[in-house]
């Protein structure tokens, strides 16, 4: 069973999104389950449902997942695709209000030490601009 | 019955930190992770009159920017106070393990 809550990067471009999990894996580490999407199907800038779905379940965890978006549709695609989980994941995943990079580094670290999806989430959160 | 003796003590201490980039974002992730694994309350300041931060708290740890050169002060209250103090001094001293 993975111990310590999950993290789901979603970006509108592939590369700002392998390039935030690259970082928070340099920063923080392995022991953080983490899953990154971004991109459309067709190549393009997007967020993708079905991405972002498979991104939940590649870093699930039991202690839950928290996401980290950038823009407009990544937030509304993040919440449709936690919609759709079956109940009993879906109220442990939440989409954080911060902004990706540092958030993503900053819920990760939280996460490392094993703290709660709660606490991870107002670790992030406090990133928000004053 | 039966009494359980809880000893919680206080502990504080001061390093030099040489690290060439200061307190950047990956010695302050490592040094929040070390905290972390201890149940003593524990805060760091940048000077003994304060302001004392969350050492625990990855946000304001990172909101130090603790250039090269300054000295970090630690203090810690709890069970493992002591070992704690010890423990981010090493860290700090052993340059954040940071083999790069």
């Amino acid at each position: 069973m993975k111990r310590n809550v999950g993290i789901v990067i979603v970006s509108h471009s592939p590369d700002v999104a392998r390039g935030t999990a690259d970082m928070v894996r340099q920063m923080v580490g392995e022991k953080v389950p983490l899953a990154w999407c971004g991109g459309d199907p067709g190549g393009g800038l997007g967020t993708s449902v079905e991405a972002i779905a498979a991104a939940i379940q590649h870093a699930w965890s039991d202690k839950g997942v928290a996401i980290l978006v950038d823009l407009g549709g990544a937030e509304t695609n993040s919440e449709m695709a936690v919609e759709m989980l079956p109940a009993g994941r879906r109220e442990r995943v939440v989409v954080c209000n911060a902004p990706i990079v540092e958030g993503a580094v900053m819920a990760a670290t939280e996460a490392s030490a094993g703290s709660s999806l709660d606490e991870v989430r107002r670790t992030a959160e406090e990133m928000r601009p004053a | 019955m039966s009494a359980e003796i809880v000893t919680s003590e206080r502990a504080a201490g001061s390093v030099l930190l040489d690290h060439a980039v200061g307190l950047h974002a990956r010695p302050s992730v490592k040094l929040t992770q070390l905290a972390k694994t201890f149940q003593a309350r524990i805060e760091l300041a940048l000077s003994e009159a304060g302001p004392w931060i969350d050492a625990k708290s990855i946000v304001k740890v990172m909101a130090t920017k603790a250039p090269k050169d300054t000295i970090l002060h630690f203090r810690a209250e709890g069970v493992d106070a002591s070992l704690a103090v010890a423990a981010l001094i090493g860290l700090v001293k052993r340059d954040f393990e940071d083999g790069r």
